[in-house]
């Protein structure tokens, strides 16, 4: 169990020891001490099973799919499941969520539709759903372009707040460990600090960035480095569905309530490549990805269910019902997405197309019917 | 900087005009906002926002943090909060920092969206030399924004023209990236304060700055004035100059363009930056392409040499003159 707390390494002489995750479920998928404050249910951890559950037949069905050869690339969220789930959940969803671009399972919980979760993965986007009515941002490819994105829109939230004080959103922006060495990133976190802007930066410390281990990445764990840019830093088990819910839900009060941005290091792990067309037996080895699927968070939520009685045969047997639908969807859905005309891309540069842009596009598509 | 108790009445400097275009904008609409380094209670380094802290308070004059991917970047999620963000950049040469977030990320989020995202930001930056500077503080770097899809980009030369095209670029939907040429923040010029007059030129339309018959010299932001400066002498020795001044760099106004290529055959373009891939290369092409039967000539650049900009001492040098821009009139006679 300690070994959570080994990676990322920290020197001694560096005087500064990283807490230990918070937790409040055993790897058995026993209730640890705390969990009765946290206020944990069993109506609250079947939800958070179930989302988690979707969001990992989601994920299988994508990676398949690209596979076959209907997607060019698929990031798989597999693993991070709990720290995604359990975030998401714990703000509310008038909440405005930044992404980084392995967010599926927080987009899914978002109401987010699998075939436009798909769309920039199979190509025929470069977004692929309405960002403000979901109040969930476009992926962000470029790493950690969001977080600045998020602290503006944080500083837009607490100016409206000084006009409405009725106001009361926060904004949750999620990023990975190795996005956390960008320059953006770094900006970003001092920023929020800085101003105050009411925020809870969500770090998903997956162990890898590509095949750079954490380790190689930051001399100082991340919350350590958060909690120097004056933000209040909290490290959980990423893996822990119920701790990652209720740290979140604490920092979102207490940034709500007005207090300064925070942030959440989650430490979880990667279980597939970084993408579809990574090979992670290059740089890491079977018996590290083997400990980590003892911890697989779904699996350790069903123990607990399992050992409370808190879901029955039926409750299972109706997810596994929703998750094959889920599943029959999704393939279709994304068989179903077609490339857009690119004259799309020509209106949708500027607000109103411009006489360059109209008498471009008018070329494209006279060039392109000339073949009709 | 003079403030505008220093000029005649009526007349104000391009810096002033600015001023007085913010001053505009953010008493017309309360979601516009400013941000930069010290453009608080210094008022910029160049003053453009003297005095705007005093009258709309430290909520919407905001000094920035010393970091400009974080001033673009923020200035992104504030407009997708609904806000109008007006960024200053200190100086031409500091904007690269935040290139990442202005080519990918303010540029794209509309396409990306399908046309669904907004992004109404405006970026001012000082640009050019001749005000003597140390390095990374004499610049013309529109063509790598000009490259970039998705922006507007514009540059103001004369007070009245930057008191509008100000508010213009506020008002626009689209992200703007303002230039104002540093060197002519002192020039002075009759203008009316106010909101932007009906008869102005849209934010897209080029101006002709001085009608002529013979040449047109194509310039923009501090280029106008040398271009001017050559018209007025090349009438003493008889030939008519016509000077558009482009204002908007991209798009680009061919109609303008054309219109006056179809009078005068002769078409030259100035401007500071290096010729190698700079604007004037898409506009001799564009001309070329367009009006290549009107042509006595094949379109003349007069620019800065393909060099890092100079020490101060040689800007002269480097910076096309008006005996420049006379030289390149001369040779569009040589065909
Ligand atoms: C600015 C930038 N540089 C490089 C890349 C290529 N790249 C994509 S993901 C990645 C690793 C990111 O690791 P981390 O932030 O830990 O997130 P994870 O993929 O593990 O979720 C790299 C190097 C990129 N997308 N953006």
């Amino acid at each position: 169990m300690t070994d959570l707390t080994d990676v990322p390494k920290t020197p001694a002489d560096l005087g500064v020891a990283p807490e230990p995750p918070m937790r409040l479920l055993g790897e058995d998928g026993e209730l640890l001490a705390g969990a009765a404050d946290a206020g944990i249910t069993a109506e609250l951890t079947r939800g958070l099973y179930r989302d988690m559950v979707l969001a990992r037949q989601f994920d299988q069905d994508a990676f398949n799919l690209q596979r076959q050869g209907e997607l060019g690339l698929w990031l798989s969220c597999r693993g991070q499941e709990a720290a995604q789930v359990g975030s998401i959940r714990a703000v509310r969803a008038s909440d405005h969520v930044f992404p980084s671009y392995r967010e599926h399972a927080a987009a899914l919980c978002r109401g987010l539709e699998p075939a436009e979760l798909l769309t920039q993965w199979r190509g025929t986007a470069h977004g692929g759903w309405d960002p403000s009515g979901y109040r969930f941002h476009l992926y962000s490819l470029v790493l950690s372009t969001q977080l600045l994105h998020a602290t503006g829109y944080a500083l837009g939230v607490a100016a409206d707040r000084r006009r409405e004080p009725g106001v009361d959103e926060i904004v949750l922006c999620y990023f990975g460990d190795g996005a956390a060495s960008q320059g953006d990133a770094n900006e970003a976190l001092n920023w929020a600090a800085v101003t105050g802007a009411p925020l809870v930066f969500f770090c998903q410390n997956n162990q890898w960035a590509i095949s750079t281990p954490s380790a190689a990445q930051s001399r100082t764990p991340l919350h350590v480095r958060a909690a120097g840019f004056g933000l209040t830093a909290t490290v959980v088990d990423g893996n822990d569905v119920l701790a990652v819910h209720a740290a979140t839900a604490a920092a979102a009060a207490r940034v709500r309530a007005g207090g300064p941005p925070e942030f959440i290091e989650a430490i979880t792990y990667r279980m597939a490549g970084h993408s579809t067309s990574d090979d992670p037996t290059r740089y890491r080895d079977a018996e590290e990805v083997r400990r980590w699927e003892e911890r697989d968070p779904v699996t350790r939520v069903r123990r607990l269910l399992d050992a409370r009685g808190w879901a029955g045969e039926e409750f299972h047997t109706a997810l596994k019902e929703e998750a094959t639908a889920l599943s029959e969807a999704t393939r279709a859905a994304c068989r179903a997405l077609a490339p857009p005309p690119l004259e799309d891309t020509f209106r949708h540069t500027l607000v109103e197309e411009t006489a360059a842009l109209r008498a471009e596009r008018e070329r494209y598509t006279a060039w392109r019917e000339s073949f009709a | 900087m003079s403030t505008t108790a220093e000029v005649p009445a009526g007349e104000l400097t391009l810096g002033a005009a600015l001023n007085a275009g913010l001053r505009q904008a953010m008493a017309d609409d309360e979601s516009v906002i400013l941000v930069g380094e010290d453009i608080g209670a210094l008022g910029g380094v160049f003053r453009v926002t003297d005095g705007l802290r005093a009258e709309f308070g430290d909520h919407r004059v905001i000094d920035s943090l010393l970091a400009e991917s974080g001033i673009v970047g923020t200035a992104i999620g504030l407009a997708l909060r609904g806000y109008r963000p007006v960024c200053e950049i200190q100086f031409d040469g500091f904007v690269y920092p935040a290139f990442d977030q202005i080519v990918s990320q303010l540029a794209k989020l509309r396409a990306r969206s399908g046309g669904r995202l907004r992004i109404p930001v405006t970026i001012r930056i000082p640009c050019g030399g001749g005000i003597g500077a140390v390095e990374h503080h004499s610049e013309s770097n529109e063509a790598y924004f000009c490259h970039t899809a998705g922006l507007r980009v514009v540059a103001c030369a004369s007070p009245a023209d930057a008191h509008w095209m100000i508010q213009q670029a506020i008002a626009c939907d689209d992200p703007v990236i303002f230039y104002e040429p540093k060197r002519r923040y002192w020039d002075k010029a009759p203008v009316e304060p106010g909101p932007v007059p009906a008869d102005a030129p849209a934010l897209d339309q080029a101006r002709i700055a001085r009608a002529g018959a013979d040449v047109t010299v194509i310039a923009y932001g501090p280029a106008v004035r040398v271009a001017l400066d050559a018209a007025t002498v090349a009438e003493s020795e008889g030939r008519s100059l016509e000077v558009i001044d482009l204002r908007s760099l991209s798009p680009l106004d061919f109609g303008t363009l054309t219109a006056s290529v179809r009078k005068t055959g002769r078409v030259v373009v100035v401007h500071e930056a290096p010729t190698f891939c700079g604007l004037g290369a898409e506009i001799a092409a564009e001309i070329t392409e367009r009006c290549f039967h009107l042509l006595e000539a094949p379109v003349q650049r007069v620019g800065g040499w393909n060099t890092p900009y100079p020490p101060a001492r040689t800007e002269e040098h480097y910076l096309p003159d008006l005996d420049r821009v006379l030289d390149a009139v001369d040779g569009t006679y040589q065909y």
